[in-house]
């Protein structure tokens, strides 16, 4: 009993704040209805008995990928900024929505849902043996992965200083332009 | 907890209750527990921050409320706070900026859970402890976020992004550093890393090997950047930003961010003296006397600690904050895992 009112709570805020997210006209508060949302849901995991995925979707979806999605709402967007509407914005949301849920909805239907209600138990130290073990050769393609995608952010932000051969720096250009402007 | 719903069973009225009313209750009580605790710490810390700081800078600090020492200023304070009109500025976000605060105040008090006090005495045993205590802080930063942005202040939310991009960088050193703690114990439940450290001060992390304190001087270091605190207190400089993304706070809320301030000072603390500093295990092996006492004096000795930064050290440029994070204390903590990993395994301790 006390378990299915703390599931209908958490279906609840989840649900509810994902509504918000996508129906709130203003991108700063969708942004933010997010966080409730992904804290639902790990809320949901955590009732199944996935300690570790629960937390882990807070750490990284709440303290990492939540707040660089803030940074760029509010670094690109205006505070009461309209969201634009129109039938081509429109469908191509709707085509992409409907194939996602037709992905989630055969997934649903093809896992057998009763043997997961086990009591729970820890989960943590089975994750990092597979992890070690079975899965070790996923697990080292995910890190070069990473590895690549860091060499390449380091690579985008680095500034651009041109060899002698090619010439002055374009930008040491620019500034002298602009102080003879002024 | 079990301890909790073991000793309310005990109680007369209990005894016919079941085991959800009980664990419910237990709950209720033991998030009441830790709620004082934590209103007590601001008050004692605000206090003890005056005291120290005269000290430090050669005057006394609060003297004459409560007559010994201004003992009652942070009361007074205190209730001064409360009577205090509350403000939301015309043009701020309403919604969110009523909410901001309470976010900030929840981050800390679910990472307050999983602290261990004492044997067996923790809010919750979780085998992830650790790791869920740094997931839990890292909802402050989206408070903190959502508070700046929520003020339509530009000082308010220069403020917030300066806070959310140092958390966020500095978050890594301070996981990283206890890496190699956790290997040496082989969990991740905060209950297990301090038994680990049982049989007096050689014993504890810190000495156990050269890495590992290489290793508590960095999680010091970062801690003090993840509070927010001098010399890293970038987000409230109030020669630049007036007070940073509390600027528009009044009465009760600008409370509760204080009061988070100091109930995430004393878990940083905490921390360290749970994964470095032995715990509740007293320096004397067998002078074990009152745990909960001995971790909550170490606490407050890694309290004093970070103030004496605080009051000591100049403020460093947002540049130099990021240099520090990136180029000097990721590289010197990933050394202390790879290095701590090398020693554990030449000594044998791997079996």
């Amino acid at each position: 009993m006390t378990g299915d009112l703390i599931f209908i709570l958490l279906a609840l805020l989840t649900l509810v704040s994902a509504v918000w997210v996508v129906l709130s006209r203003n991108l700063v508060h969708a942004g933010f209805g997010l966080l409730f949302t992904l804290f639902g849901a790990a809320g949901l995991y955590a009732y199944m008995g996935a300690d570790f995925i629960a937390v882990t979707q807070v750490m990284v979806y709440i303290g990492g990928v939540l707040v660089l999605v803030l940074f760029t709402v509010m670094m690109t967007h205006v505070p009461r900024d309209k969201q634009r509407h129109g039938v081509d914005r429109y469908v191509p949301a709707a085509v992409f929505a409907l194939l996602v849920f037709g992905v989630l909805y055969k997934t649903i239907t093809a896992v057998s849902w009763h043997g997961l209600a086990g009591p729970a138990h820890p989960t943590v130290a089975r994750i990092g043996a597979g992890v070690m073990t079975d899965y070790i050769f996923p697990f080292e393609y995910v890190s070069l992965v990473l590895l690549a995608a860091m060499i390449g952010a380091a690579l985008l932000t680095r500034e651009y200083h041109p060899t002698a051969e090619e010439g002055d720096a374009p930008a040491e250009d620019a500034a002298t332009d602009q102080e003879v402007a002024s | 907890m079990e301890i909790l719903t073991a000793w309310l069973q005990g109680l007369p009225g209990f005894g016919g209750m079941s085991d959800q009313g009980l664990f419910i209750t237990g709950a209720a009580l033991m998030a009441t527990l830790m709620f004082t605790v934590m209103a007590l710490c601001a008050i004692v810390f605000t206090w003890m921050e005056r005291k120290v700081a005269g000290f430090i800078q050669s005057r006394y600090g609060p003297m004459r409320t409560g007559r010994w020492h201004g003992w009652a200023q942070a009361v007074a304070d205190m209730l001064k706070i409360l009577g205090k009109e509350d403000i939301i500025p015309a043009e701020a976000d309403k919604g969110l900026f009523v909410f901001a605060p309470l976010l900030v105040l929840l981050g800390s008090l679910l990472a307050w859970a999983a602290v261990p006090w004492a044997p067996g005495f923790s809010a919750a045993n979780l085998d992830l402890g650790l790791f869920y205590i740094f997931a839990a802080s890292s909802m402050v930063v989206m408070g903190i976020l959502m508070a700046g942005w929520a003020s339509n202040n530009k000082w308010a939310l220069y403020g917030a992004a300066r806070g959310a991009a140092q958390m966020v960088s500095y978050e890594i050193p301070l996981a990283l550093a206890t890496i190699p703690v956790i290997m040496h114990v082989g969990s991740l439940n905060t209950q297990d890393i301090v038994v680990a450290q049982q049989g007096g001060i050689l014993n504890w992390f810190v000495l156990r090997d050269p890495f590992l304190f290489i290793a508590f001087w960095m999680y010091f270091i970062a801690s003090i950047a993840e509070t927010n605190r001098g010399p890293f207190d970038m987000p409230e400089t109030e020669s630049e930003l007036v007070a940073g993304y509390h600027t528009e706070y009044t009465g009760m809320r600008f409370a509760f961010f204080f009061l988070a301030e100091y109930a995430n000072l004393f878990l940083v603390s905490v921390i360290a003296v749970m994964v470095f500093l032995g715990g509740w295990w007293s320096p004397i092996p067998g002078l074990d006397f009152a745990p909960a006492l001995t971790f909550v004096i170490k606490g407050v000795l890694m309290v004093f600690l970070n103030m004496w930064v605080r009051w000591t050290l100049p403020r460093v440029r947002v540049d130099q904050l990021m240099y520090l994070c990136w180029k000097v204390m990721i590289p010197v903590t990933l050394l202390c895992i790879v290095g701590s990993g090398v020693l554990m395994i030449t000594s044998g301790a791997l079996g």
